[in-house]
């Protein structure tokens, strides 16, 4: 419960991607401290500084903010970000709290199970939506038509079984098996749940068509198409996250750890080398910090890879709907290897070989991404708060903005690792329990056997032809 | 040529691509009438316009029957054209509005988007039909099974490189414009794709399943006109001042007779009713399945003919024409707001005397995928799925795993029977 307003100047509070300042003033050097007087303590300036090694503690990424009302003209007007203002420390102090809060509450979540992260991911989902719904009705505020907030949730509940009646079919059957009566309950919602959702989506949609007010037609249709990109914003980023979470915690924990030490390498770096501008979009933003994050988040890839693997709770999928302890066999992913290490290393060095997960290899190409693609996530989202003159998607998190801001780079990366999973690591393992699965859902108990009996003819057939 | 959609517009009937699509009866009367008085039954012109109309709709059910005869393969070419040519509509909507922002390369990017919706949406109905066909040549299977197996990558490349190239060509001051069109590119190929996509899934499934819903729609259609041509007298809606209760009754009614008509007609041609596993293009031979066996039912006492009926109609004529209701509203109220909107009189003007593509497909779209869910829900499970996932687990496995899926499926009966 943190005063959201802190400086009096904004009525937001700026946050600051921290990884590269400015590089074409000759103030920029950071090691310098002593740029005070150059610059007047404007209003929208950069005050915050989202600094330092907190940061790394940040659990979730910083977006790029840049107020579109800064005066480019004043070059010197520097944009030190650690530098000038009296109280950087105390927004600071307040980010490092919530970043400490937020990283706290994740490992909790982390330890109670994937039902409970599924929760989680649904409410971070919520508040996102009611976010850009907001954001969507705030822009029109003179124009607001009654029922319309009603119909946005509404769409989105339709979303939400639509989606995750898909993901989680196989893991809510094998939940209700035991019991008889239920179990038909299930399997019948899910053999229909296409129907449902669809017939929710037409009483929805003829809803709008109903309500739609002469000389508002423009508005109204306009509403209705950012809704829509609302909802396939905000779901297809949370859907794949709930597929990898029920795949086993560490695909889900991996990549989001991978952006946010992207985001802390690329400030640490910037801070230190930044000299050359990235892109124009987002002028803080270097070269030199992006290479060097790059580097950095694919080694620590690496590492975080070999680290997190080591534990069943992470690494195993969870097939039901159950908040038990897990035992699996984890697969040949993370399974040890051991390489012996080169002779001169070994002469210094006390360990004699080093085990590594095949694991970690994948984890090689989720860094890459994570560092070079995933970083066009954050762009776009300034991009876009920049074209519609935003500051923020939301205040609710003290001292960064709202849920929007902290996850728009984990979109690109949660559904690039769901692709990559179900590629090149999935079908690697799982074909036959794929197809195990896919009978369970979809056939009833005569005719799995029916199904049983005539494969058995089969294979019987084959081995007898000798084929 | 700036084509109204009234029958007002001297509008030359110009032989155009041929199109199969059925022309919207009730907007012929002229619209620009302020007051009331523009149903139908009041229109002076209305009989050039509708020979214009009709002899448009002429060709374009001619052609239709051609394609619906020659098959599969090329009712989803078509299906595929008609596609482009909604995108560039829709495209082009866009893009009109705002003429004086011409961005470099923009154009493409919509472009590159659409052969990407292409490759997902094609790869992912048509991947079991693919591996089908390919299978005698080593190769050309392996190739073709690799393809299919990272086919959700390789999309997702090709989007994230054309997201990655939004990004880069953002122009400072034309960034809320550069947004705008991004999401409207989403909306127009969601709104393109998810319409062809089921009904591609659909023709696959068999011709009938395409042919039955389009045409219930079309027959709305006509009939909407004609019962509001002789009758027409309340008016229905605001948005679509031409539409009247009695236009809208009458087509209901008639349209439900009709499907249950049609599709006894339909359902006794083994080209239409049978599903194309494969993508050849020969002729098919298949049993068709419960659906479409004939069931003789005894007409009451006062009609003393026995009357052949199918299973199917009963379902079909109940549900489409429901749907075909609802797809009546509907469709007026698509075309129209745009309109007001953006002061444009049709999506396009390809078809001469009804306006671009999209004023054809707006009800269609909502018909096809309607149909489709209704046939995965309802239809499928009453036929073959058994041997449908036989025929899966013996392609895509190797012996050896059909052999452990053998053993593991027995265990899981067991314990089902235990338990």
């Amino acid at each position: 419960a943190m005063e959201k307003d802190l400086n009096q100047n904004s009525p937001r509070i700026r946050k600051i991607r921290d990884n590269s300042y400015p590089p074409n003033t000759p103030t920029s050097r950071m090691n310098n401290n002593n740029q005070r007087d150059n610059h007047p303590n404007s209003p929208r300036d950069y005050n915050y500084s989202p600094s330092s090694p907190t940061a790394r503690l940040r659990w979730r990424n910083r977006s790029n903010e840049i107020p579109a009302e800064v005066k480019r003209g004043n070059a010197s007007n520097v944009r030190n970000l650690l530098l000038g203002d009296k109280n950087k420390y105390r927004s600071m102090w307040i980010r490092t709290c919530s970043s400490l809060w937020m990283l706290g509450g994740v490992f909790f979540i982390i330890y109670m199970g994937h039902l409970y992260i599924w929760a989680m991911v649904v409410g971070i989902q919520i508040f996102m939506a009611k976010e850009l719904f907001f954001l969507l009705r705030r822009a029109h505020e003179e124009r607001r038509l009654p029922g319309f907030r009603l119909l946005n949730w509404h769409f989105f509940f339709t979303a939400m079984l639509f989606v995750y009646g898909r993901i989680l079919q196989q893991q809510l059957v094998n939940t209700v098996s035991s019991d008889r009566f239920i179990y038909k309950l299930v399997s019948g919602l899910i053999k229909y749940q296409m129907v449902i959702c669809y017939f929710l989506y037409i009483a929805g949609f003829m809803w709008f068509i109903l309500t739609l007010k002469k000389k508002m037609y423009k508005y109204q249709f306009g509403q209705y198409a950012w809704t829509h990109m609302i909802l396939i914003v905000v779901f297809t980023q949370s859907s794949f996250t709930v597929a990898n979470i029920f795949e086993g915690i560490f695909w889900f924990l991996l990549p989001a750890a991978l952006i946010a030490m992207n985001d802390v390498a690329a400030y640490f770096f910037g801070f230190y080398f930044g000299k050359t501008p990235l892109i124009k979009l987002s002028p803080k933003k270097t070269w030199e910090g992006f290479i060097g994050a790059s580097v950095a988040t694919t080694i620590s890839a690496f590492l975080f890879a070999n680290v997190l693997g080591q534990f069943q709770w992470l690494t195993c999928p969870r097939k039901d709907l159950s908040t038990g302890w897990l035992h699996c066999d984890p697969g040949p992913l993370f399974r040890p290897e051991y390489y012996p290490l080169p002779t001169w290393i070994a002469s210094f060095s006390p360990w004699k070989e080093i085990s590594i997960l095949p694991v970690q290899w994948h984890a090689f190409s989720l860094g890459l991404f994570a560092s070079v693609i995933a970083p066009f996530g954050g762009f776009f989202a300034s991009g876009f708060k920049r074209a519609f003159k935003i500051k923020d998607f939301g205040d609710s998190i003290p001292g960064h903005g709202g849920f929007t801001d902290r996850m728009d780079c984990q979109m690109v990366m949660a559904i690039f690792a769901y692709i990559y999973i179900q590629s090149f690591i999935v079908h690697q393992d799982y074909s036959v329990e794929m197809i195990l699965d896919h009978i369970s859902i979809s056939l009833g108990h005569e005719e799995q056997k029916m199904l049983y009996a005539k494969l058995g003819d089969i294979l019987r057939h084959k081995l007898q032809g000798g084929v | 040529m700036h084509k109204e959609n009234t029958g007002d517009a001297p509008s030359a009937p110009t032989p155009r691509v041929l199109h199969h699509r059925k022309r919207n009866f009730d907007a012929v009367a002229g619209a620009g009438k302020p007051n009331g008085s523009h149903l139908l039954v009041n229109d002076k012109s209305k009989y050039k316009s509708f020979l214009i109309r009709a002899y448009s709709t002429v060709w374009m059910i001619g052609g239709f029957a051609l394609i619906v005869y020659l098959g599969h393969l090329y009712i989803t070419a078509m299906v595929v054209v008609l596609q482009i040519f909604m995108a560039r509509e829709l495209f082009n909507l866009l893009r009109r509005t705002h003429e004086d922002k011409q961005l470099p390369g923009f154009r493409l990017l919509n472009w590159h988007f659409f052969f990407t919706a292409m490759l997902f949406v094609y790869g992912r109905i048509l991947s079991q039909r693919l591996v089908n066909t390919v299978t005698p040549d080593k190769v050309l299977y392996r190739l073709v099974t690799s393809l299919i197996k990272y086919h959700m990558a390789i999309c997702y490349s090709l989007y994230i490189s054309g997201f990655v190239w939004f990004i880069l060509t953002l122009k400072k001051k034309m960034y809320k414009y550069q947004f705008s069109q991004y999401a409207w590119t989403h909306m127009i190929l969601i709104v393109v794709f998810t319409q062809s996509s089921f009904t591609v899934a659909n023709i696959f499934e068999g011709i009938f399943w395409f042919l039955l819903p389009a045409s219930l729609i079309v027959i709305n259609d006509i009939f909407a006109y004609i019962c509001g041509f002789f009758f027409g007298r309340t008016p229905l809606i605001k948005l679509s001042p031409k539409k009247t209760w009695e236009g809208f009754i009458g087509a209901s009614i008639t349209t439900m007779i009709s499907a249950f008509l049609l599709a006894n007609i339909m359902g006794r041609f083994l080209w239409l009713t049978c599903p194309r596993e494969d993508l050849s293009t020969g002729w098919l031979q298949c049993d068709p399945g419960p659906l479409f066996k004939q069931e003789t039912h005894a007409l009451p006492g006062w009609i003393s003919n026995w009357v052949r009926l199918d299973t199917v109609q009963y379902w079909n004529s109940y549900t489409s024409n429901l749907h075909c209701f609802l797809n009546g509203k509907r469709r007026f109220t698509l075309q129209l707001p745009w309109k007001e909107i953006s002061v444009l009189p049709d999506f396009g003007d390809s078809i001469p005397g009804h306006g671009g593509i999209t004023d054809r497909m707006d009800c269609q779209m909502v018909m096809a995928v309607f149909a489709y869910i209704y046939h995965q829900s309802f239809v499928v499970p009453q036929s073959l799925s058994v041997d449908k996932l036989l025929d899966q687990i013996i392609t895509s496995l190797t012996l050896e795993e059909q052999q452990a899926l053998f053993t593991k499926l027995g265990q899981m009966l067991q314990e089902v029977i235990g338990s």
